[in-house]
């Protein structure tokens, strides 16, 4: 290997580095305020990837359907649990999205991919709402299981609706760059760029403004939280929104280096989930090293090992988790 | 005559099938501060936590002319508890601890900021500290001062001098009576039973889930059962 090929694995590493670095973040809100493990985070991927792709191809995608059903089914979840005119605030997001599909410039690519964020971003809320909400006070395991569940169900969903084969969607942008032997492709440069303004843009909603306050706020202290009146199932439901966005966001950018299918999602936000143990599910600035370690060694691994790149990746956890569980009996016995 | 600040009515509560409190009927109110004792697992924490709407409860509660409602409601109403536990966001800075304790009063955070740090001028010293760093007399003072940035017409304060220095004790008894006198009503839950009704107006004798005393706080320190159950015989 010469420095040529190490610079572009390190590259191509950065790139998925920082998309494994959004999915890790949207798992780390999720499960600080909701203990709920977002399985399901990369079926999210895999169906933005999908809808985006069918935007651009001027048809309208079957998650928009999905959608609307969904937004039904919680109309109907809240009048039966006693709620009123409240129970109707599930239908606006959808209903505009809706007719923004339907009657707006789809297959162009600058309309369609905020088009299938704006798609798949409310999965979120409404999965919550359907799917974990009742269960907010259950064990973990209980949820994890619950999560697992839902990736069966949105896997399953994203082969009905979108078939077995894979789809790409447009580049940002064709352009590259040339520095010395190396082409820096300027998708990777706006992937990169994106992932990291979209961190910092999160670091400030979180550190200054008084309603990113109260999600952390809700994942310190659930108590406190609801003596201050921050209403639980609205920081649940916050918390799911920004993991399927950024779910979508990962979709959209890593179709444009990688075709995706129904079921690549998952083995992606597992990766994703690896970079967030690497962080120990605690902490965001390691969570951000860690995600690029996983980008990094999983194409140093597939250079030289191609078929035990994900085999290398998964084994990054063994000992990680070792080295966590060996400081948490440490903490442990301190106290 | 007047409706009570906080009525509580036929209040039956527990966790899970586990019924803790039967009947309870008691009421505060505005401007008295209410004091209940009784042994540990009497059932005096369920109840301030069965009043905010924690616990699933049957029988009635009001809180300020209407129906109590959900846990975000009675604190948009103005009550507000402070557990036995603090609840503080142990990872977060005091000063944002005592902002979100706002959450539901945004308007008139600022100016509740001003007071909270008159009252503890040792908040405003530590205010970009994490809340981890305090001490336990520090964590009571911003546990008390999260309830006032909601400005409560209602205080329910559970063990509020649970572990801390008999001085701090009497500082937070100070407080408390300074808090009285600008007219906020207190429900107060307290092993200290002499402080506590020295504070009081009035009481209740909480046992086995019931009410089994209640009446002026004056009479109740004379009365020879909690004399002798909650007050001991020796200063």
């Amino acid at each position: 290997m010469n420095l040529f090929v190490l610079l572009t694995l390190l590259q191509d590493g950065l790139t998925t580095g920082a998309i494994y670095l959004l999915l890790a973040v949207g798992l780390l809100i999720v499960f600080s305020v909701t203990r709920v493990i977002f399985v399901p985070q990369g079926d999210l991927l895999a169906l933005a990837a999908l809808t985006v792709a069918q935007l651009e191809a001027g048809s309208v995608p079957g998650t928009l359907w999905l959608l609307d059903a969904l937004a039904v089914l919680a109309v109907l979840a809240d009048l039966l649990a006693g709620s009123r005119w409240r129970a109707l605030r599930w239908l606006p997001v959808p209903a505009l999205v809706t007719l923004a599909t339907l009657f707006g410039p789809r297959a162009a690519a600058w309309y369609a991919m905020p088009l299938g964020l704006a798609i798949i971003t409310p999965f979120g809320p409404l999965l919550w709402r359907l799917v974990f909400r009742r269960a907010a006070g259950a064990t973990m395991l209980t949820l994890l299981i619950l999560a697992m569940a839902l990736h069966f169900v949105l896997e399953g969903a994203g082969m009905v609706l979108f078939g077995p084969d894979g789809a790409a969607t447009a580049p940002l942008t064709e352009a590259a760059f040339a520095v010395g032997p190396l082409t820096l492709s300027g998708q990777s440069l706006a992937v990169v760029g994106l992932c990291a303004a979209l961190v910092a843009l999160l670091r400030w909603f979180f550190g200054a403004t008084i309603e990113g306050k109260a999600l952390r706020a809700a994942a310190s202290d659930r108590l406190g939280a609801r003596l201050v009146g921050i209403d639980a199932a609205r920081s649940g439901g916050l918390a799911f929104a920004l993991a399927a966005f950024v779910a979508a966001l990962s979709g959209v950018l890593i179709a444009a280096l990688t075709p995706i299918g129904y079921d690549t999602g998952f083995a992606i936000g597992l990766k994703g989930f690896v970079a967030a143990i690497v962080g120990g599910l605690v902490s965001y600035p390691a969570a951000a090293a860690g995600a690029v370690l996983v980008g990094v060694l999983e194409s140093l691994g597939s250079f030289w090992a191609s078929a035990y790149r994900d085999v290398i990746v998964y084994a990054l956890l063994v000992p990680v988790l070792l080295l966590l569980s060996w400081r948490g009996r440490r903490a442990g016995e301190e106290t | 005559m007047s409706e009570a600040l906080l009525s509580v009515d036929n209040l039956a509560a527990g966790h899970g099938r586990v019924e803790v409190l039967h009947g309870i009927s008691l009421s505060v109110a505005a401007h008295q501060v209410v004091a209940i004792v009784g042994p540990n697992g009497a059932g005096k924490s369920t109840l301030m936590a069965a009043i905010m709407g924690l616990l699933p409860r049957t029988g009635r509660i009001r809180f300020a002319g209407a129906e109590a409602g959900s846990t975000e409601a009675m604190v948009a109403a103005g009550a507000v508890l402070v557990p036995e536990t603090r609840a503080l966001f142990t990872e977060m800075s005091v000063r944002d601890n005592l902002l979100l304790g706002a959450y539901r009063h945004r308007a008139s955070a600022a100016q509740s900021l001003a007071e909270v740090f008159a009252t503890f001028p040792r908040l405003e010293e530590r205010q970009r500290q994490r809340t981890a760093t305090l001490s336990g007399g520090e964590r009571q003072m911003l546990a008390l001062g999260r309830a006032l940035m909601a400005r409560p017409r209602l205080l329910l304060l559970d063990e509020p001098s649970l572990g801390l220095a008999p001085r701090i004790v009497r500082d937070i008894f100070a407080v408390l009576a300074r808090l009285r006198a600008d007219g906020i009503a207190i429900l107060l839950v307290e092993q200290n039973a002499r402080a506590a009704l020295a504070l009081a107006d009035h009481a209740c004798v909480l046992e086995m889930g019931e009410v089994v005393l209640q009446g002026p706080s004056a009479a109740l320190a004379a009365d020879p059962r909690v004399v002798a159950s909650y007050l001991g015989t020796g200063e």
